[in-house]
């Protein structure tokens, strides 16, 4: 029934928040090594669509398969373990316990101690290991969104789902941010991303969904989205000639 | 002199106690933002669980140490038991409502629990045995130190040294701190939140009963609504100390219990409770969040 090549796959989700429907019916798939975004304007659904897959939210209607299994109803803490990461928006970190601390929590569905991994992220994000022993709340914005994603990996995801990691940071921080993202893809980790910058998001994904108002509006390839007009206009910055 | 250092250990004594059952108001606290109100209660429930046992299962066999360290583990196992259940009944399904339902819940649940505790066991003062602990009494240059006292110091110490290096250094006992943080970000490390409160209450409520039982061996008189005033001094020192703080708590609570010591000493110990609150009056004016509440301001 599900595509083997598939790893994530959403079909006709709906979510809404009392009597408001924040999602109307949206499928999209994401399949396995692809960089996959999401892209829409304030309020499109990005972030419910995000929460509801990674099951922090319930969905009123549709089925969420991941893996080859329907995990619309598993519990939050469940899907972690089954290999999948979510870096909420909004970093997340844990303010009061110390770098190492918060990373040592991504890995927590793990059984053993996973010091492989943990020297990897150090490598790609350097910073982390230069304050390791300091507490996650006194860290810069960008430290954060760096450890944010640095504690995303820890559990070793076959599904990395990124939302804003670029929201509020200065443009050198976050050519770093997709640098470090574009490094962990390359190891075979499957993200979905969802972000405001959508040039820096399309450079990156192979493919891209457009959200407007809870539905999709337009589907495609980076580069088809890229060259479309109305993409351009509503998402890129550019004016009609 | 005499009188001063007699009641730093009278005031270290009882300080204990109460910095054992802040620690329950304070982890419930810190994970769900709810003053658990029926904790209280579950230290005066501890006393008479604790007493029904010891009589029923050691009446004639006279007193031993295993007889004790029964009685204590017994009492401690029913009593997280009732808290988990607690915790199930009253709070869970309350989990996402308004957080006054809670702490009204909160509140109906101690009254259900103290009126159980006088339809089973009556509304008279029951009396504790005085033979749980040898009666020795220790004379250093004319302070006096009980058995039972010294007792209570070492056993709090310990458990208190016990929860703090649980707490601070194991995996369960970060992610205990990670959801009193951020219940979803918890979520998504793979965390089982309801799994964390239920080791909270687990915990919370067999620290309660260990002073539950410490209180009926200490003052031997034990009282249906007794849960009450511990469990409203014991509040009070968990917020003195920073509710929410787990090392806040364990300050409180000592640092209140020697505060009460010393006014009952040189003042008159009628006025020991009108000086707790006056105590806390002032703390909450200079440190609204406690002496050693809120480490660091989390950034947005």
């Amino acid at each position: 029934m599900v595509d083997h090549e598939i790893l994530l796959e959403v079909k006709d989700l709906h979510v809404s928040y009392g009597a408001i429907k924040a999602i109307k019916g949206i499928s999209l798939y994401v399949k396995r090594g692809e960089v996959v975004t999401i892209l829409g304007a304030n309020g499109a659904g990005k972030t419910t669509t995000l929460r509801t897959i990674s099951g922090l939210l319930k969905s009123t209607d549709g089925h969420i398969y991941f893996d080859k299994e329907d995990i619309t109803t598993v519990p939050a803490h469940d899907i972690v373990g089954r290999g999948m990461s979510h870096s909420p928006e909004g970093r997340k970190v844990f303010g009061t316990l110390s770098v190492e601390e918060n990373l040592h929590m991504g890995a927590y569905t793990l059984k053993t101690h996973d010091e492989e991994t943990l020297g990897w992220i150090y490598k790609i994000l350097p910073r982390l290991e230069e304050r390791k022993k300091q507490l996650a709340g006194t860290l810069s914005g960008g430290e954060q969104q760096m450890l944010a994603i640095g504690r995303a990996i820890m559990s070793k995801p076959k599904l990395l789902i990124l939302d804003e990691p670029s929201l509020g940071l200065a443009p050198v921080l976050v050519k770093g941010i997709f640098k470090a993202i574009k490094e962990i893809s390359s190891t075979g980790v499957t993200v979905l991303i969802v972000e405001q910058n959508a040039k820096a998001a399309l450079k990156l994904a192979d493919r891209g969904y457009v959200l407007e108002l809870g539905k999709i509006t337009h589907e495609g390839t980076s580069e088809e989205l890229l060259n479309s007009t109305v993409i351009q206009e509503a998402y890129l910055g550019k004016k009609k000639k | 002199m005499d009188i001063f250092l007699q009641q730093i250990v009278n005031g270290l004594t009882i300080g204990s106690l109460y910095a054992l059952v802040a620690l329950g108001y304070t982890m419930v606290y810190g994970v769900m933002k709810l003053i658990n109100f029926a904790h209280g209660d579950l230290v005066a429930l501890s006393a008479f669980a604790g007493l029904t046992i010891y009589t029923s299962i050691f009446a004639d066999g006279g007193t031993s140490i295993i007889a004790v360290i029964t009685v204590f583990m017994f009492t401690a196992a029913i009593i997280a038991v009732v808290g988990v259940l607690l915790e199930r009944l009253a709070y869970r399904p309350l989990r996402t409502a308004p957080r006054l339902s809670a702490v009204v819940s909160a509140l109906g649940a101690g009254l259900v629990i103290q009126n159980s505790i006088m339809l089973i066991w009556g509304p008279n003062m029951k009396i504790f045995p005085s033979d749980l602990f040898p009666s020795t009494i220790y004379d250093i240059n004319g302070v006096v130190i009980t058995f039972t006292q010294l007792m209570i110091l070492i056993f709090s110490s310990v458990l208190m040294i016990a929860l703090y290096l649980f707490i601070n250094k194991t995996k369960i006992g970060t992610a205990i701190r990670a959801v009193a943080i951020d219940q979803d970000a918890a979520k998504l490390m793979g965390i089982n939140v309801n799994k964390i409160i239920m080791i909270i209450f687990i915990i919370g409520s067999a620290l309660g009963a260990v002073a539950g039982l410490f209180i009926g061996i200490y003052y031997r008189g034990i009282t249906f609504d007794m849960g009450w005033m511990y469990g409203l001094n014991a509040f009070v020192a968990a917020i003195i100390g920073g509710i929410g703080n787990i090392p806040g708590a364990m300050f409180g609570g000592l640092m209140l219990g020697l505060f009460n010591a010393l006014i009952s000493g040189y003042i008159s110990s009628a006025w020991a409770e009108t000086f707790t609150f006056m105590l806390l009056i002032v703390v909450l004016i200079f440190r609204p969040t406690g002496i050693l509440g809120e480490k660091v301001a989390e950034k947005v």
